[in-house]
């Protein structure tokens, strides 16, 4: 894997909800292999652009996935494409024993043994999903339903991650397993762009973040930097 | 049933071959009984291939369709038409039917298309809406040009013929009388087969695993790379050309079509069909579609001697007493097997709350 230019550049970004614009303008990018955080307050527009990213709402502006245009692409291609979405409250299928869950991950590929080796793999990183294979996805504790979201999309050998809140509504103990899982998803070599609230946590994984504002990108700076800004340390750290 | 046949395969076979003796006698059973009773199983059949369709879009894929017998009128109509004095065509059997499921297919797309981005009870709405539009250009495609004509519907449809054998009349063959209907009987037993195969098949495979994971969150299903667009309208054209053939068939049984076939009633009685066997499990669609099918004539025949017996005379009117018990029990059956009577385990789960933690 060359690191020639980012995997995911986005260009002055526009997303609107009929006239209310929710994303004014935003600018950024993620390099192949890095961790990078978009973090900022309820309604700052962070899920909204993920969702321009994956195509699941019309947006103006340019997005370059691997040197190519998104905007032309349905939602459904991105992941072909290497590109998975983790969507904010887990979106399990709550009817969907977990097996049955991380199959449908698998659901764009054809290799039936690559198939297998990757649940496995899974498994072994999830080891609590391994207990629960045969279980329903909805008996599953919050905390377990988002390692199953996590590895449901990595069913689909995704080169860049997006996840979407992955703390959210959940108990703080079971946010570090998740963030533990976070690390060692991003320690094999996958590219993640990680959407948070909690501001401490994301720059705890993170290289580098960006402060999202009322849609627009505030400040951005590598992940240690930002954590002793006052600003930040004021608005996200609560100190 | 599979565990049967891989531990007991003699059994298993054995079962096999006394249902198909059954199905096969059935007609000729029910003709001593009464030729009406077999084209009441004739029409129980063809409300199962619908039951079957629209089980594929409310069942598999989750979307609520309640003008669902557009499709068995388009259908239907394609078959009057072609096959009736009403244009002087006289096309084969097994080249309108299939022009049938396609124009149903069509419709469904049609449908389909502008409905993508509703659930529920708006998309239950939109294709109400759309029955009712069918049913009401049907009714009135009859000038300026005539094309359906009109409330009067398409009178002597050409019968099924296939090489020598006429469906219309009866025959003799080995001894054995077999009567019209009963001969049509054989014949929709057939597709039946099929559609049953079709059905299962489907299911179990990639397009079903999609419909499914649709029908439990669109979003998730989205992010799995699922082409939702597709499968939506792959659900409608593929329930609706079922409707279609279904149509067809009704068309060559009856020999006549008119716009009143078509009422909303019907879709809901085809829905109820749906809902009461078991949503998204093919045996419990087909359980009920049958139920729905000969409980009310049982109820016909048996109601009125049953007062005469009771109270010595009619009470009641037997019409009125028949859609009651009817009703009774479809409320009763709701209240006490709320996800059908033999529910797709999934569904199951939703009612009896296994999953809520």
């Amino acid at each position: 894997m060359s690191a020639a230019g980012p995997i995911l550049e986005v260009r002055d970004l526009h997303v609107a909800y009929g006239g209310i614009v929710a994303v004014k303008g935003v600018s950024f990018e993620v390099a192949n292999g890095e961790t990078v955080c978009l973090i900022g307050a309820n309604g700052a527009g962070k899920t909204t652009t993920l969702k321009a990213l994956t195509r699941l709402l019309p947006a103006r502006g340019t997005l370059h996935y691997d040197g190519q245009s998104l905007l032309q692409r349905p939602p459904h291609e991105l992941i072909g494409a290497g590109m998975t979405l983790v969507p904010e409250g887990r979106g399990v299928f709550a009817r969907l024993t977990v097996a049955e869950n991380l199959n449908m991950g698998a659901y764009c590929r054809r290799d039936k043994v690559g198939i297998t080796v990757d649940r496995e793999r899974i498994f072994g990183l999830l080891p609590r999903l391994k207990e629960r294979a045969k279980q329903v996805a909805g008996t599953l504790s919050g905390g377990e339903q988002q390692m199953l979201a996590i590895g449901r999309a990595l069913m689909s050998r995704p080169r860049l991650l997006l996840l979407d809140e992955p703390s959210m509504g959940l108990a703080p103990m079971m946010v570090q397993k998740v963030f533990e899982v976070i690390r060692s998803v991003a320690a094999q070599g996958v590219t993640i762009l990680l959407v948070e609230q909690n501001a401490r946590l994301a720059l705890s994984v993170a290289a580098r973040g960006y402060v999202m504002e009322s849609g627009r990108i505030t400040l951005t700076d590598a992940a240690p930097a930002l954590l002793a800004n006052p600003k930040v340390r004021e608005a996200y750290l609560g100190e | 049933m599979t565990k049967l046949r891989n531990t007991q395969p003699a059994l298993y076979w054995c079962g096999v071959a006394l249902v198909a003796i059954a199905l096969i006698a059935l007609p000729l059973v029910l003709t001593l009984v009464g030729t009406a009773w077999v084209r009441i199983t004739n029409l129980a059949i063809l409300f199962t291939f619908l039951a079957l369709g629209l089980n594929i879009v409310v069942g598999f894929a989750g979307l609520l369709d309640l003008g669902y017998i557009a499709f068995y009128a388009v259908g239907a109509y394609v078959y009057a038409l072609l096959a009736s004095p009403h244009f002087g065509l006289h096309l084969p059997f097994w080249i309108i039917l299939p022009i049938g499921a396609f124009c149903a297919c069509v419709a469904g797309a049609l449908l389909g298309a502008p409905t993508l981005r509703l659930r529920g009870d708006y998309l239950a709405i939109v294709t109400l809406g759309f029955g009712e539009i069918v049913r009401i250009l049907i009714n009135n495609l009859s000038s300026p040009f005539n094309i359906t004509n009109g409330p009067k519907g398409i009178t002597r449809i050409d019968p099924l013929q296939i090489g020598s054998v006429e469906f219309y009349n009866s025959d003799t063959w080995l001894g054995i009388l077999f009567t019209g209907p009963a001969k049509y009987y054989y014949i929709l037993l057939l597709i039946l087969m099929a559609v049953i195969v079709i059905n299962l098949r489907l299911q179990q495979s990639r397009i079903g695993r999609a419909w499914v994971a649709i029908r439990e969150d669109e979003v998730a299903a989205k992010s799995c790379g699922i082409n939702t667009r597709n499968i939506k309208l792959l659900a409608f054209a593929m329930g609706a050309s079922f409707g279609g053939i279904a149509g067809g068939m009704f068309s060559a049984i009856q020999g006549f079509v008119s716009p009143e076939s078509f009422i909303l009633q019907e879709s809901i009685m085809v829905l109820s069909m749906v809902v009461l066997g078991g949503m998204g499990n093919v045996w419990g669609v087909i359980a009920g579609a049958l139920l729905l099918s000969f409980v009310p004539e049982l109820l016909r025949y048996t109601v009125q001697p049953a007062q005469q017996a009771l109270f010595g005379r009619m009470l009641i009117d037997p019409e009125v007493l028949r859609m009651l018990i009817f009703g009774a029990a479809l409320v009763l059956t709701m209240r006490f097997r709320p996800a059908g009577l033999w529910p797709e385990s999934r569904h199951r789960q939703e009612f009896s709350g296994e999953h809520r933690t």
